[in-house]
C-alpha cells in the first residue's frame, strides 16, 4: 500500500496534477472577471463528456487524434527533431484514404484497410522526406515542415477539386461505404457516436511507442541520436537513417489520423483555408506527456476530453470555449515550468513533513 | 518594367511583416533564448492593433489611430513575452515548450477578447482608417526605381529601419556584444560582468514587442480587422526566416524578402494569359514550392548561437 501511495508523491506525478488544478481555477478567475459562472461552465463541460453515451463516444472520438498526434510529435522530439509538420502529414494520409475510399472498387474489409494503408504510407513518405532534406542538405526539420504543411495543403485542394469533386459544395466526394472504418453495432449502441477502429489502433500504436523507443535495438539509436548526434556518428550509427526512418515513423502517426478522420469520422474532406491544427495541438499534447508512451495518453487524454467538453461550456453556460484552451495552455505551462508549481506547494509540503 | 517593378513593389508589402516577426525571432534567439512563440506574438500584435485602431477611429482620431494601433501593439504584446521571459529565464522552463504556450494563449486569450468586447463577434469591426501607401515625395517620381522602392506602407519603411537599427547595435555597440556573448557563451560573458539573465529578459521581452509590429502590418495594411484566421502560420514562416538567414538581421530580412517575392511572383504571373490554364492551387503553393528549392539549392549550414536552448545556470560549465 506504501508503495502504491508512494506513486503519487512522487513529483513528476505531483506536478501536473497540482498544475492542472491551478489551471483550471486561474480558468475559473477569468471567467469570474469576464462575468460568467464558472461552476456553471465547469458543471456543463463535465456533463457533456460524461453526460450520455453519444457523448462518451464522441469524446473518444476526439481524444484518438490527439494522442496519435502526440506520438508523431513525441517519437521525432525523441530523435532531436521538432516536426511541426504533422498537420501536413495528416492531410496526405486524409488524401490518400480519400483516394483508396473513393476510386477504389473492393470488398469491404480489405477496402478499408487498403485505404488505411495507403493513407498511413503517404503520411510516411512526406514525413521520411522532411528526414531525407535533412540528412542530405542539412535543412532544419522546422522550415522543411512548416512549408510542406503549405504544400500539402494546396496539393490535396488540387486533388480533390480536379479528382474528386462534390459539385456546388467546398469539399470532397464521399468515400465508399466498403472503405469506412466505423464500428457500427458500437457506434448504434453509443447513440451514433462516430466510433471507429482508428480507437484500437491507436491503443496498438502506444503499446508500439512504447516497445519500439524502449525494446529495440532501432529505438536505440533513435535515442542515442536525440541525446548526442556527434556520439551516436562516432559509435558507428547510421545517423541519417534514423532521421529518416524516425520521420517516416511520426509520419505514420500523423497519417493514420489523417485515414482515420476521412474513413471512420467524416466520410469526406472539406476544402479549408488553414491546415486543421491538430499537429500543432499534438507538439501539447508531447510536451505535457513528457514523450513517454503513459504521458502521451494520458495528456492526450486530458486535453481531449477538455477541448470536447468545452463545446458544451458554450452551449451550456455561453462561456467561450477559448476559456478551455487558455486552462490547457496554463497547465502546460505549469508542467514546463514546475518552479512555479513549488511556489504553490512548498508550504504545504513543508506542513506534511512536520506531521511526519 | 512595369511587371518587374511591381514585383519589387508587391515583394516589400507581403516581406514586411516576416521581417518584423524574424527580426523578434532572432534578438530573442540572439540572447541564447528559442523563440517559438512569434506565431503567438504575431496574433497578439493584430489584435491589439486592431482593437486600439478600433477605439481610436471611433473616438475621432482619424489618421492617427493606425499608428496608435502600432504603438499599442508594440507595447502590450510585451504581456506575452514577459511570459515567455518568466518561464524560460526565471524558472528555466524548456523552451520550446514555453513558446507553445505562448502560441495557445495568445491565440484563446485574444480571440476570447474579442468575443468579450464585441459580444459574441468572432471577429472585430472593420477599420475604414488604415494605412496606405505613402509616396515619398521626389524619389518616387524617379521611373521603375520609384515606384518600386519609394511608394509603400509606413511599416515598411519602419521594417527595413528596425534592419539597419538592429544590426547597428548588434555588431557594432557593446551592448551588441553583450547579447551576441550571452547567446554564445554565458558562463564567459559572466566572468567579465555581463548581467546574463538580465540581458536575456531585456531580449525575449522586445523579441515580443518587434514580433507583434508584424502581427500590426497584417492587419493595417491588408485586412482591415482581426479574425481567428488572419494570422495562420506567418509565425511560423518568419521562425524559418531567422534560421534560414543564419541568426543575422541582413539575412532574416533577405529570407523574409525571398518569401514576400515568392508571394508577389504569384500575383504578377496571374496576370499573363497562360496563368488561367494553371490551377489555382499551383500559384498558391509556389512561395512555398520555391522556397525550398532555393533552400535545397543553397550551400552551407546554419549555425545556431552556441548557447540557443540552454538556461544560464551559475557554476554550470
Amino acid at each position: 500500500m506504501n508503495k502504491f501511495m508512494s506513486i503519487f508523491r512522487r513529483e513528476s506525478a505531483v506536478i501536473p496534477v497540482v498544475s492542472i488544478i491551478i489551471g483550471l481555477l486561474l480558468g475559473a478567475l477569468i471567467m469570474l472577471i469576464g462575468g460568467y459562472d464558472p461552476l456553471l461552465a465547469y458543471d456543463s463541460l463535465i456533463t457533456k463528456i460524461f453526460g450520455t453515451s453519444y457523448d462518451i463516444g464522441e469524446a473518444l472520438r476526439s481524444i484518438v487524434p490527439l494522442v496519435m498526434c502526440g506520438l508523431a510529435v513525441a517519437i521525432a522530439f525523441r530523435a532531436g527533431l521538432f516536426n511541426i509538420g504533422v498537420d501536413g502529414q495528416i492531410i496526405m494520409g486524409s488524401l490518400g484514404a480519400l483516394i483508396v475510399g473513393t476510386k477504389l472498387s473492393l470488398p469491404p474489409l480489405l477496402h478499408a484497410l487498403v485505404a488505411v494503408v495507403f493513407g498511413a504510407i503517404l503520411g510516411g513518405l512526406w514525413g521520411a522526406l522532411i528526414g531525407y532534406i535533412k540528412a542530405k542538405r542539412g535543412i532544419n526539420e522546422v522550415i522543411t515542415s512548416i512549408l510542406f504543411n503549405f504544400i500539402a495543403l494546396y496539393l490535396s485542394h488540387y486533388f480533390i477539386r480536379t479528382f474528386m469533386p462534390q459539385a456546388g459544395t467546398q469539399r470532397s466526394a464521399m468515400i465508399q461505404e466498403s472503405a469506412s472504418i466505423q464500428i457500427g453495432w458500437l457506434s448504434q449502441l453509443m447513440g451514433g457516436a462516430r466510433i471507429h477502429w482508428g480507437f484500437l489502433l491507436t491503443i496498438l500504436a502506444v503499446i508500439f511507442y512504447h516497445i519500439y523507443l524502449n525494446r529495440t535495438k532501432w529505438g536505440y539509436e533513435l535515442r542515442a541520436v536525440g541525446l548526442n548526434p556527434d556520439a551516436a556518428e562516432y559509435s558507428g550509427m547510421k545517423v541519417p537513417n534514423v532521421l529518416v526512418r524516425t520521420m517516416f515513423i511520426s509520419g505514420v502517426f500523423g497519417g493514420l489520423v489523417g485515414t482515420f478522420e476521412v474513413l471512420g469520422v467524416f466520410k469526406y474532406i472539406a476544402i479549408n483555408s488553414v491546415t486543421s491544427g491538430l499537429g500543432f495541438d499534438g507538439i501539447a499534447v508531447a510536451l505535457l506527456g513528457g514523450n513517454t508512451a503513459l504521458g502521451v495518453l494520458l495528456a492526450g487524454t486530458l486535453i481531449g476530453a477538455l477541448t470536447y467538453g468545452s463545446q458544451g461550456m458554450s452551449f451550456g453556460a455561453e462561456v467561450p470555449g477559448e476559456i478551455i484552451r487558455m486552462v490547457i495552455g496554463f497547465i502546460i505551462f505549469f508542467v514546463a515550468a514546475p518552479g512555479i508549481v513549488r511556489l504553490f506547494f512548498r508550504p504545504l509540503t513543508n506542513k506534511m513533513k512536520k506531521k511526519v | 518594367m512595369d511587371i518587374i517593378s511591381n514585383l519589387i513593389n508587391g515583394t516589400l508589402v507581403f516581406s514586411t511583416a516576416f521581417i518584423f516577426a524574424a527580426l523578434g525571432g532572432l534578438i530573442s534567439e540572439r540572447s541564447g533564448v528559442i523563440n517559438i512563440g512569434l506565431e503567438g506574438f504575431m496574433v497578439s500584435g493584430a489584435f491589439f492593433s486592431a482593437v486600439i485602431a478600433y477605439y481610436a477611429e471611433s473616438a475621432g482620431l482619424g489618421g492617427l489611430s493606425p499608428w496608435l494601433g502600432v504603438i499599442g501593439a508594440f507595447v502590450f504584446s510585451a504581456v506575452f513575452s514577459s511570459i515567455h521571459a518568466i518561464a524560460t529565464i526565471g524558472f528555466k522552463a524548456n523552451q520550446v515548450v514555453s513558446g507553445v504556450v505562448v502560441n495557445i494563449l495568445a491565440a484563446s486569450s485574444t480571440f476570447f477578447l474579442v468575443k468579450l468586447i464585441f459580444e459574441g463577434s468572432a471577429e472585430s469591426p472593420l477599420l475604414t482608417t488604415v494605412f496606405h501607401k505613402f509616396r515619398i515625395p521626389f524619389l518616387s517620381d524617379i521611373p521603375f526605381i520609384g515606384n518600386a522602392f519609394f511608394n509603400n506602407y509606413p511599416t515598411t519603411y519602419i521594417a527595413i529601419g528596425f534592419v539597419i537599427l538592429i544590426y547597428f547595435i548588434i555588431y557594432k555597440t557593446s551592448t551588441g556584444l553583450r547579447l551576441r556573448a550571452v547567446g554564445e557563451h554565458p558562463g564567459a560573458a559572466d566572468t567579465v560582468g555581463v548581467k546574463v539573465n538580465r540581458m536575456r529578459y531585456m531580449a525575449v521581452i522586445l523579441s515580443g514587442s518587434i514580433a507583434a509590429l508584424g502581427g500590426a502590418t497584417i492587419v493595417l495594411t491588408s485586412n482591415g480587422n482581426f479574425a481567428f484566421n488572419t494570422i495562420s502560420g506567418q509565425g511560423y514562416i518568419a521562425l524559418a526566416a531567422v534560421i534560414f538567414g543564419k541568426w543575422n538581421p541582413v539575412g532574416a530580412m533577405l529570407a523574409s524578402l525571398f518569401f514576400g517575392l515568392a508571394q508577389a511572383v504569384k500575383d504578377q504571373l496571374q496576370i499573363f494569359e497562360f496563368a488561367a490554364r494553371i490551377p489555382n492551387e499551383f500559384f498558391y503553393m509556389l512561395p512555398y514550392v520555391l522556397t525550398m528549392l532555393v533552400l535545397i539549392g543553397a550551400v552551407g549550414k546554419a549555425r545556431a548561437p552556441k548557447a540557443l536552448g540552454e538556461p544560464y545556470e551559475v557554476g554550470k560549465r
